[in-house]
């Protein structure tokens, strides 16, 4: 699960719960690998993220580096910050671990890379 | 014209948990490369294809619309996502899957943020009671009208895409195309029927929704 995955995950599909964002991220194993930087794909990502999210996920697993927690202005032409922003993005993966409800505590656990996010009957929100 | 991702690395024991794609799928490949210079023309920045199965239509998609786009995958059927994940690998394509409902857990963030998004859903007439399974049988049980997963979907696909976002639906002729249209027309989607293909006795129709009103 990429952290960028990550930043478009809610748990607010389960009953009860409001917002259910951030999920925090408990991990057991992260994998670093390269990928392909493309500054205007990363550009055109960044607003369509919750920075502050973002950056509290990549702190809670140790690879939030020295990336900015705020956005400046005119950050789209600043390719040191975008190559930042890219690793954290794109090439630091959760490969297990869990991911934990703000709100009601429920883990969703994560295997292989992939969040399970799939919800009992009785948990559903209607 | 864009060859079909390798699936070398999937065989028969892998196709008894994941769906193996067939004539659906390869009309829905053909439907996105015929309209490929408008999704391209687009700049889509978010793709997501739910029930992605063996990832083939997804690993597509990302080959011809290149790593500008960030690619989700959904499935209900937790192997379905590791196949995808590897059909992607094989393929030298990076797809993110998400093991979850549709789009639940995703549709709150993604509101209004999806540029393509894709479905062929199982939508094999069956008795309702083969509905909802998280096995193979939820590549296909479609229930009354093979539209019992599908018409879960529907009323959030305005919600789900972006101003410019399109939808690509597979159907067959039982799932009623024009009760569908009907529906999306209520959201303000109008449909256009994009390519259509006869397979044995299923009449398959690939349906593309975009906002009436961008």
């Amino acid at each position: 699960m990429k952290l960028l995955t990550h930043n478009m995950l809610t748990s607010n599909i389960i009953k009860g719960v409001t917002k259910g964002f951030p999920l925090k991220i408990a991990a057991s194993e992260v994998k670093v690998s390269e990928v392909d930087f493309n500054p205007e794909f990363i550009a055109r990502m960044i607003p369509k993220m919750e920075w502050s999210a973002l950056c509290q996920a990549a702190e809670s697993i140790g690879q939030l580096g020295d990336l900015p927690k705020e956005l400046a202005p005119e950050y789209e032409s600043d390719e040191e910050f975008l190559k930042k922003a890219h690793h954290v993005l794109l090439e630091v993966e959760v490969k297990e671990g869990e991911l934990i409800c703000p709100e009601s505590g429920r883990k969703f656990t994560i295997r292989n890379g992939i969040p399970n996010m799939l919800l009992n009957e009785e948990e559903v929100a209607k | 014209m864009f060859p079909t991702p390798d699936i070398s690395h999937l065989n028969s024991a892998d196709y008894q948990y994941v769906y193996e794609p067939a004539e659906d799928s390869f009309l829905l490949m053909d439907a996105l490369e015929k309209d490929l210079q408008s999704l391209k023309s687009a700049r889509p920045s978010v793709c997501l294809e739910i029930g992605c199965g063996s990832g083939i239509v997804s690993t597509f998609l990302a080959q011809m619309l290149g790593p500008d786009s960030f690619y989700l995958c959904t499935d209900i059927n937790p192997k379905a996502l590791e196949i995808t994940r590897n059909t992607g690998q094989q393929n030298s394509v990076l797809l993110n899957p998400v093991l979850t409902d549709l789009a639940s857990s995703l549709a709150d963030r993604l509101e209004n943020k999806i540029d393509v998004l894709l479905f062929n859903p199982p939508y094999v007439v069956t008795p309702s009671e083969e509905v909802g399974s998280s096995g193979i049988e939820a590549a296909w049980a479609g229930g009354v009208n093979g539209r019992e997963v599908l018409d879960r979907l529907l009323p959030d696909v305005h919600r789900l895409l972006s101003s410019q976002g399109v939808f690509y639906l597979v159907i067959i002729k039982e799932n009623k195309q024009g009760d569908i249209e009907a529906i999306m027309s209520k959201y303000q989607l109008e449909m256009t029927v994009v390519m259509l293909r006869r397979s044995g006795p299923e009449h398959l129709s690939v349906l593309k929704f975009t906002r009436k009103n961008p």
